[in-house]
């Protein structure tokens, strides 16, 4: 008799921690919230993505526009830094890998896996960042950041001049940073390994010719952040907003590896306000690059930075991002190209082989939010990316004899999630993550040609203090 | 058949009264809706103001100056006369404004809509926005030319008023009255130093400043001078308070040292010329 009482106690203490927990009002994150004694949510929609107040927050310099922006007015035991990190366990799944035959015995022969599977705990990387202002209309900041096994280098690193000539039109940023993309991929709420990237901001067709059809003479990925300079403004309240970028081409690695190259990156975008449905915003960007196409060498050894022979290649790219009630939609379009040379991986004192083109892909994703509260927000996304171009003729025939066809490369992308923040106080948060992301490419299995699939699953803690 | 019809009659009556008190907030086309406006205060507003609008949120006791009491329904910046409740209009330009010199930032950024949202749940918390109406906004008529003479004129009302009594002979916020003072809470209050910005507390404009003198700011020790002052001496001190700050084009220049020269009990103060929290309220007491 006392078993179910205990039962139903139980379950009554359950139910009120939960929905104790759940009522919780949503806090400040953990950097700014002590600088200003905001919610958390009142910049982000979710962390880390941002509301159009944190990213008039952020356009500003990381400055509200109150008395408590420059340092001078903060207790001088204040120091905004933050650590974030997501224990979590995960599953992996990769289809058709080209493993030796005989485990161990690499002059066995290549056959091809139907699934390789790992799971367990693990750790995500580890950001510890540090973000404000050192003056009035001076802001910076600094991510250095490690892998899972500690192995740092800088993420992020920058000064920003804001506010130049008084007005929200100028701002001048110095340094590594991210550019200032249409859905932020620093900012995303996925992080399986399948669904944290955005396929179309880092897709470059893979040079079809090279061994186990991976090959790519093109790494640039418009999700890395740059080296470089920023010239942006906007808005007092961020409706209308732009962004230029000029950057070094090393796609932001450091010490000067590649040419002497320069790319441009420009984005601009307006927002309105439409009745009962919420702030809509739409825009356009645009990418142009350069990349070398041979080095240098030393005894066959590439001397680092005497890149030459750079060859161009753009993104360019539209979007719209839709709000409805506690629904919103991001929507982004792609085009890319890469010249004939970066597409052949062909140095550009060689003739092109014949036949050989510039390469040419559509791409663009919708990614669905469903916010009922701050604490928590349902995600899902659908990404593909559709060749129009291979470099190739079709009907070439790749390392593993198939024939090249139209579609090679194509990518198909569906993350499904949640994050449920149960605990959001002014020093730090904590998400709870669950995510599930799946990823086929069409033909690009190594040795059967055959279209590969992987998917990765993957629950844990978001922590940020 | 009478009994539905009268079921009928009163439960459109209650819907359409349900709706009315879940649209309680206007501005223009907007209408502001309660419930809506409870998601946005908690997403932008509890941390300060607190889940009951009591300025008790969980980070008032490092706010200073305090959140605001909403269920009080005391307001500073009003376009209406002392102890009346705002108007939805002052309530929505404030939360677009924000407060200078508070930690009260502008939240322009929020859509309109949420706004007006906000306006509707803010004034849920008060019992007085159901039991009385809005003051009437009171008039403000043509600004008088910012002469030298109208701030002149200025100089001696800010003398005769004894504004300079908390605010300084300098506009530094640092008379000799602005020790001690407290809101209607309780809690210290420092007058605003008009030298710091070219912002005022309730907006930046000269309107602004005029109606700030004409309604008061309700909470605050800062009286409302609509009885003492007549219009055209009111823009008269409006000039002359923004001589003190960094105004940018605000006033038409004033030959530099004229005006303040010329006023004997204006004169730079050694304590002026100090950082203003040294200087306390007793140094400009000559």
């Amino acid at each position: 008799m006392q078993i179910p009482v205990l039962k139903r106690a139980v379950a009554a203490l359950f139910v009120a921690v939960v929905v104790s927990l759940a009522s919780r009002p949503a806090m400040a994150i953990p950097a700014f919230a002590r600088k200003y004694g905001l919610p958390c949510s009142a910049c982000h929609e979710a962390w880390p993505k941002l509301n159009n107040f944190g990213q008039t927050f952020r356009d500003n310099g990381y400055q509200l526009g109150n008395d408590r922006d420059a340092p001078i007015y903060q207790n001088p035991s204040y120091f905004p830094s933050t650590v974030r990190i997501t224990p979590q366990w995960h599953m992996e799944n990769s289809g058709r890998t080209a493993v030796d035959a005989v485990p161990g015995n690499a002059s066995s022969g290549l056959v091809e896996s139907r699934n390789i599977r790992s799971s367990g705990f693990d750790l995500s990387g580890f950001d510890l960042w540090t973000a404000g202002t050192v003056s009035k209309n001076i802001s910076f900041l600094v991510l250095p950041s490690a892998d899972a096994t500690a192995a740092f280098h800088f993420e992020s690193f920058w000064v920003r001049f804001d506010n130049l000539l008084g007005t929200h039109w100028l701002n001048l940023k110095v340094g590594k940073h991210e550019l200032d993309l249409p859905v932020s991929e620093k900012r995303e709420l996925t992080l399986s390994n399948d669904g944290a990237n955005y396929q179309v901001y880092h897709f470059a067709p893979g040079n079809p010719l090279l061994p186990l059809g991976n090959g790519q003479v093109n790494g640039f990925g418009l999700g890395n952040n740059q080296l470089g300079l920023e010239l942006s403004g906007h808005s007092h309240n961020s409706y209308t907003r732009y962004a230029f970028s000029l950057v070094s081409n090393t796609d932001g690695q450091p010490n000067l590896p590649s040419s002497s190259g320069y790319d441009f990156y420009a984005h601009l975008s307006q927002a309105v306000e439409l009745p009962h449905m919420g702030l809509q915003r739409f825009g356009v960007l645009g990418f142009r690059g350069v990349v070398p196409t041979y080095f240098q060498t030393a005894n066959g050894a590439v001397i680092s930075g005497s890149g030459a022979g750079d060859r161009s290649f753009y993104r360019a790219g539209a979007y719209g991002i839709w709000y409805l009630g506690k629904f919103d939609l991001s929507t982004v379009f792609m085009h890319g190209q890469d010249s004939a040379f970066l597409a052949t991986g062909t140095p550009s004192t060689q003739v092109l082989p014949a036949g050989g083109r510039s390469a040419t892909w559509n791409g663009g994703f919708a990614e669905l939010h469903y916010n009922p509260n701050p604490q928590l927000v349902l995600v899902g996304r659908y990404e593909l990316i559709r060749m129009a171009q291979q470099g190739f003729p079709l009907g070439t025939l790749l390392t593993n004899n198939h024939p090249l066809f139209a579609r090679f490369g194509n990518i198909d992308n569906y993350v499904l999630g949640y994050r449920w923040y149960p605990i959001m106080i002014s020093r730090g948060g904590l998400a709870w993550h669950q995510e599930y992301s799946w990823l086929r490419s069409l033909g690009t299995a190594p040795l059967s040609g055959l279209n590969v699939a992987g998917s990765s699953y993957m629950m844990g803690f978001d922590v940020a203090f | 058949m009478h009994n539905q019809l009268r079921f009928i009659i009163a439960a459109a009556a209650l819907l359409a009264a349900n709706a009315a008190l879940a649209q309680d907030a206007k501005v223009g086309s907007l209408v502001g809706d309660v419930h809506q406006g409870q998601q946005v205060y908690r997403r932008y507003c509890i941390g300060c103001h607190g889940a009951r609008g009591d300025g008790l949120g969980d980070n008032a006791p490092w706010v200073d100056p305090k959140p605001r009491d909403f269920t009080s329904a005391t307001f500073k910046c009003r376009s209406t006369p002392t102890g009346t409740l705002p108007t939805d209009e002052d309530l929505f330009n404030t939360i677009g404004r924000g407060l200078h010199a508070t930690a009260m930032p502008s939240w322009g950024a929020l859509t309109k809509q949420q706004r007006i949202n906000l306006v509707a749940y803010i004034k849920s918390f008060s019992p007085r926005f159901k039991e009385e109406k809005a003051g009437d906004p009171i008039p403000i008529p043509a600004e008088s030319p910012a002469t030298a003479e109208s701030v002149h004129r200025g100089a001696e009302l800010f003398q005769k008023m004894n504004c300079w009594s908390c605010h300084g002979k300098q506009g530094h916020g640092n008379g000799p009255s602005s020790v001690g003072l407290t809101d209607s809470k309780g809690f210290p209050i420092t007058p605003y130093d008009f030298t710091s910005t070219s912002q005022f507390k309730c907006g930046e404009g000269s309107h602004d400043l005029y109606r700030a003198f004409m309604t008061g700011l309700d909470g605050t020790p800062m009286p409302s001078f609509a009885d003492s002052l007549e219009p055209s001496a009111a823009w008269d001190l409006v000039h002359y308070v923004q001589t003190f700050g960094t105004s940018k084009g605000r006033v038409k220049p004033v030959p530099a040292g004229t005006i303040r020269a010329s006023a004997p009990e204006n004169r730079p103060s050694p304590a002026d010329s100090k950082d203003k929290a040294k200087a306390g309220g007793g140094s400009e007491q000559q």
